[in-house]
Formats: C-alpha cells, structure tokens, sequence
C-alpha cells in the first residue's frame, strides 16, 4: 500500500550510489525484503518505472528476494523459520514451546546491490 | 557492448525515516514530550477511546493531539470540541504518517508546551507499521467486530506495538470473537505486548488503560 514511498527512497539511494559510481545506465537492482512486509512487487516496478523515466535507472529491472521470517524461542533459545501463515500459531520444534518468541527476521528492507553500465 | 558492473550497495530502504525517527525521539525526550502514536483499522475506536482518555488524563498532564484524518476535519474537530487542542495533518490519500509529518504536527501544535501528545495515525493495519513515527509508544486498537484472527493477517502490527487495546468488549457476547485464541496468537507473536480489554462505549477498563498510560507519562517525566 505504500509502495510509491518506499519506491522513491529506492531510487534516490540508488541514483546517489549511479552518480558515485559514474553509472550512465542501471541494468537491475536487488532488494532483500522480509516475508512480514505487505509491498506488492508488480506496483513496485510500477512506480519505479514511472518515477525513473528520464534518469539513468530508467528501465532497471527491480529484483526483490524475499527473506523468511525466523523467530527464536525464549525458551530454549532455538531459532526456526517459519511460513508467514504461521505466524500467530507456530510451535517451537525443539521444546514445543507455543508461546514467548522473538522475531529475528523477516523486518528487512535493504538494497541490496545493482547492476550497471 | 558495455561491461555490466556489479556494485554494492546494502542500505536500507527505510534508513531516512528511521535516522529521522530516532532524532525526534530524542528531541522528544529531552523536551520531556511523550508522544502516543494510536493505530487500527478504519472504525476500530481510535477517536472515542481517544475522548475518553484525554477526559481520564487531561486534568493531570497538558495534552495534545495530531490528527492525520486522509481528507476530512471530522476527528480533529470532536476533539476540539471537548477542549483539547489538536491539529490536523492533511495526508491527502498517503497512507500513513513519517516522522517529518509528525514533526510537522508538533511544531503546528507548539510541543514543547505539552507533557503528552497522541497521534491518530491513518487507519489501516499495513503501512503504518513499517514507518517508525518518533513517538516514544506505540499503540494499536483492535476492536471485537474486526475478529481474533487479526494477528495472522497483521503480524507486523502487532509485532511492532508495545501496547495493544482490545476495544468494542461490549460486543463480545455478540460474536464468535475468542480471547483465549487472540491472546495465543499474542504470546508467539509479542509476548511482552501490553494488552487492555476495553469498551470505549461504555467506559469499560478504559480506567485500567489510562492508569497505565499516566504511570507511564509520569515515569517519563521524571
Ligand atoms: N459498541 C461499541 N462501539 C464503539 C466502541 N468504540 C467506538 N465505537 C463506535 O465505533 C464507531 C467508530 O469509532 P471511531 O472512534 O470513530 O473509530 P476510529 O478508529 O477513530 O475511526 P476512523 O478515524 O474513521 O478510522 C463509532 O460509531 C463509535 O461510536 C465500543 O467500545 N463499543
Ligand atoms: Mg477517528
Ligand atoms: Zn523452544
């Protein structure tokens, strides 16, 4: 839903790192986002096509790994990944534990390199 | 043909915001402000749970509030209406707030005058969760009608909030909503959540919440 926000700050950061590389075209770029983030990858490109024209990422290909959602039990410490679907009804496979975890992953929201020429 | 490079890059998308965030919380504390940020879906309670609160604190603590109603003065005015001085941010469509609107709200306000400032943030139960307002709490409502299940759609929400607020509890006899289950699916998701039954219809543990929140406001202040 808030793609068009998250996408501009995309492309500055990726327009800061063109110019210090004297980038004259952005072939792709790669972005590690968590499992827990609702963005919607088609509106992403969307956006960023639209905000790119006429700069040197215009016509980069966006390419977002997702990064799975891990929670470490309390408990007994062990850290598992688990589906999002999951999420509120998961069991610690090592103590069977159903309750008191911490969310280690699946926050991210990183760029992570590019592609250019 | 060009060679293609590969260069690195590892920031985070969300880094601006954060620093920002960061930096007005700080602010925030040394002005000694505690700010409230309110989230839920459309509908869930946030003004009348808000009405009841600032009636329950407002003796005690000079209070505030920032409305970011998407294109109407509809809260902003019920809340001037029972003598609290409030501003409101035209979001115009956007779907939640960021620290800089925030910081916009305050200055509006005149902050440094205020122990306590809420925010309404813009309901929904996605966006606002991954845009750190600068307030020193963050709190969600929930309201009976929207179901138990919530958790598993919402999982961000309710991992980010430090407080949760069960609202509409007078319609539990109404439906299928089971507090054991929400409950489960809280412990796993964040088990340190505070959580609050209240009807902000009836007035219902709305007592409990808001001795909470003074003990909080005070702790601050100190
Ligand atoms: N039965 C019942 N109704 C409630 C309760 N709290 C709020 N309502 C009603 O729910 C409706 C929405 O309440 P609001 O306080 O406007 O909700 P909101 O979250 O501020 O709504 P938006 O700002 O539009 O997102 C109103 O008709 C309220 O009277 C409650 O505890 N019980
Ligand atoms: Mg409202
Ligand atoms: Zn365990």
């Amino acid at each position: 839903m808030h793609e068009l926000p998250i996408t501009e700050n995309i492309l500055t950061i990726v327009l800061k790192h063109a110019a210090a590389g004297h980038v004259r075209q952005v072939v792709s770029i790669t972005l590690d986002i968590g499992e827990l983030s609702d963005l919607e990858d088609e509106w992403m490109q969307h956006y960023f096509d639209y905000l790119s024209k006429g700069t040197v990422a215009e016509g980069a290909k966006l390419k977002i790994n997702r990064i799975p959602i891990a929670l470490r039990c309390n408990g007994c410490g062990k850290t598992f990944e688990i589906e999002k679907s999951m999420i509120g009804k998961s069991t610690c496979p090592s103590c069977q534990a159903t309750g008191d975890f911490s969310l280690v992953s699946g926050r991210q929201y990183h760029i992570k390199e590019m592609e250019a020429k | 043909m060009d060679e293609i490079k590969l260069i690195e890059i590892k920031e985070s998308i969300l880094t601006d915001n954060d620093i920002a965030a960061e930096q007005l919380r700080s602010r925030l504390k040394a002005e000694k402000t505690f700010v409230v940020n309110l989230m839920s879906s459309p509908g869930a309670g946030k003004t009348t749970l808000l009405l009841q609160t600032l009636a329950a604190l407002k003796q005690t603590y000079k209070t505030g509030v920032i409305e970011a109603d998407i294109d109407s003065m509809v809260d902003a005015e019920k809340i001037r209406a029972a003598g609290i001085e409030s501003v409101q941010l035209r979001t115009g469509g956007f779907c939640h707030l960021d620290s800089n609107m925030v910081k916009q709200g305050l200055e509006a306000l005149g902050s440094e005058g205020f122990d306590l400032v809420f925010i309404e943030n813009v309901g929904n139960l996605v966006c606002p969760a991954e845009f750190d307002t600068g307030a020193i709490t963050n709190v969600m409502i929930l309201s009976v009608p929207e179901g138990d299940d919530k958790p598993l759609k919402y999982p961000l929400m309710f991992s980010t909030c430090d407080v949760l607020v069960i609202n509409k509890t007078d319609m539990l006899s109404l439906s299928d909503f089971n507090m054991n289950t929400l409950y489960g699916h809280i412990s796993r998701l964040n088990p340190n959540m505070n959580i609050f039954e209240v009807s902000a219809k009836t007035g219902d543990g709305v007592k409990q919440w808001a001795d909470w929140l003074k003990q909080q406001v005070s702790d601050f202040l100190q």
